[in-house]
């Protein structure tokens, strides 16, 4: 149930996240998802993508420092209160959420909420439990 | 092993009773043949005859860098220029280079306190010698060769650069000795990683590293990753070249002075002051044998303090500790006085810190500011904000703990601080002071 995820450590300068995805596209690689996370001094990149070992390996070639975690990929209706339902069910379980960010699926009228837990075993059961629907690396992937 | 078990295990009578004969000499030769040194002394109202004991030598006045480039280039040379067989020159950062002049017997004297050197860090006949040290006008390729051929070990002059067929070569020739900057040793071992070669594919065995101030966390991280025992060599190219002082390989603590060719002192460098033994100040240098380019109380720059217990190694010769930094080095901010190495020994105590780093030095208004850059290695990076946060912030506290001012750290990308084939370049001053 959890997907991989890269981050990538992006230097507080321009042309670095260009840099990311021009060295992607070219070994055709595509991505699902994306997000920067930004401070003054530095930035995070993270990003969910097809081939998540290629694109490792082409970052590394590339010089960038490269991580993988686990996150876990929740769909709702992309309509009013989908988020709002599944982030009252983490608080009510005490669950603390690292980061998240989100993206509306392409075809359907659902959206995607990438989730970042401490531990993702209990946020999975969580969720489960509640009925909510986690998308399995596979799904996303073929988004 | 012990090169010259005569020299180096004199007791120390003997050993005094030699240097004062020598060091008559050489006051003698400089003031009769040099008139630069002649009116030096006159001025100082010192006459060859005045010198009398070892002691004595407090008496005659300093030689400083200036007074070597205000003589450029052959000025201060004590015999005619035929007789002289090499030049060497250090690269002056700013203006012209400092010249330095080798008789036949000073080249003998040198190839012998160099393979003494070698012999001193456990290095054999027999060893295969990676000298990875600049060949040219630098002293530390030619220097070490001399040295390592008279120890009647294998050398490969490699020199510095083209560091992927550096390591085929290691590999290939089954090098068991790597003589280079600290700074270009790291730069091997981390191509090394690029490349997927293992250190122990390699037959290193000891590396003699030096020319530049190096932490001893920095010793750590080296003899980690290219499976060495990392031994320090101090010279520099006024008193000879590489070869001055070394470290044994039995104690590697503190660097025995080849005090028969070269006799220390430890001064106050705001005052001149020769401080008792045992005290940290700025090291100064009297060269005894040397014949075209002697040099009288040199102030080398170099911080360090003289150790003068027996050492395991049997050697009576005085060490001197690693250098910690340079007059030259030290930077002032705030008011607070800052080695780079200091900076480098945090960094390098922070699991997962890589040992590149460099220091950025400006002025904004009247404020001196201190940025450290610090690459962020796969061990170090986190995908979460704070983490990074936080190392940066112990990274800060730590360095504040140790220089008292805080400074701004930076994160960069790896391999974005330029990798040394040489000296390594660790500060960047732009302030004009
Ligand atoms: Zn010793």
């Amino acid at each position: 149930m959890k997907v991989d995820q890269l981050a990538v450590f992006l230097e507080n300068k321009s042309g670095r996240l260009a840099a990311i995805t021009k060295a992607l596209s070219d070994n055709s690689i595509n991505i699902r998802a994306l997000s920067v996370a930004d401070t003054a001094d530095f930035g995070i990149l993270r990003l969910i993508v097809d081939d998540t070992d290629k694109a490792t390996r082409v970052l590394k070639e590339g010089g960038f420092t490269v991580g993988k975690t686990d996150v876990i990929a929740v769909e709702v209706a992309d309509k009013p209160g989908g988020l709002a339902r599944v982030l009252s069910v983490l608080h009510e379980a005490g669950l603390n959420v690292e980061y998240m960010y989100a993206f509306v699926e392409k075809s359907a009228e659902n959206a995607v909420l990438i989730f970042r837990f401490d531990d993702p075993d209990i946020a999975i059961t969580i969720l489960q439990n509640a009925g909510i629907r986690i998308l399995t690396g596979q799904e996303v992937r073929s988004i | 092993m012990i090169w010259n078990e005569e020299f180096e295990t004199l007791p120390r009578e003997q050993l005094e009773i030699l240097q004062l004969k020598r060091l008559k000499d050489l006051v003698e030769r400089s003031y009769y043949r040099v008139k630069p040194y002649r009116e030096k002394m006159d001025e100082a109202g010192i006459k060859p005859e005045h010198i009398k004991s070892l002691a004595d030598l407090q008496k005659l006045p300093f030689t400083t860098k200036d007074f070597l480039r205000d003589n450029y280039p052959f000025g201060l040379f004590t015999v005619p220029l035929d007789q002289v067989v090499r030049v060497h020159a250090s690269s002056g950062t700013t203006g012209k280079p400092t010249v330095v002049g080798y008789t036949k017997r000073d080249i003998e004297t040198w190839a012998e306190v160099m393979a003494r050197a070698l012999a001193c860090g456990g290095v054999h006949r027999g060893d295969v010698v990676h000298n990875a040290y600049g060949y040219g006008l630098f002293t530390g390729g030619l220097g070490a060769h001399y040295g390592a051929e008279k120890l009647g070990a294998t050398v490969v002059p490699i020199s510095g650069g083209q560091t992927k067929r550096q390591i085929m070569i290691m590999q290939d020739f089954r090098s068991t000795v790597l003589l280079a900057t600290p700074s270009y040793a790291l730069n091997i071992a981390d191509t090394m990683a690029d490349m997927g070669v293992d250190s122990s594919k390699l037959s290193l065995r000891v590396g003699i590293f030096g020319a530049e101030p190096w932490s001893d966390n920095m010793r750590e991280e080296v003899e980690k990753k290219l499976g060495l025992k990392a031994i320090d060599i101090y010279g520099l190219s006024e008193i000879i070249g590489p070869g001055v002082s070394m470290e044994c390989i039995e104690a590697q603590h503190g660097l025995h002075i080849f005090e028969d060719h070269f006799m220390p002192e430890i001064i106050d460098s705001d005052t001149g002051e020769v401080l008792p033994m045992g005290e940290e100040g700025e090291l100064v240098f009297t060269t005894l044998t040397k014949q075209a380019f002697p040099l009288i109380r040199y102030r080398t720059k170099d911080i360090t303090r003289l150790i003068a217990e027996p050492c395991v190694c049997g050697r009576t010769f005085v060490r001197m500790e690693k250098i910690t930094g340079r007059t030259d080095d030290m930077l002032i901010i705030r008011g607070v006085n800052v080695f780079p190495t200091q900076v480098e020994h945090v960094l390098m105590g922070v699991e997962g810190v890589e040992p590149h780093y460099q220091i950025i030095v400006n002025r904004e208004g009247s404020m001196d500011t201190m940025e450290v850059q610090v690459e962020v290695s796969e061990q170090l990076f986190s995908d979460e904000v704070k983490n990074l946060e936080n190392l940066s912030k112990r990274i800060q506290a730590e360095i504040k703990d140790l220089i008292g001012s805080t400074c701004k750290i930076t994160l960069v990308e790896p391999k974005t601080i330029q990798r040394s084939e040489g000296k390594a370049k660790r500060v960047i001053d732009n302030r004009n002071l």
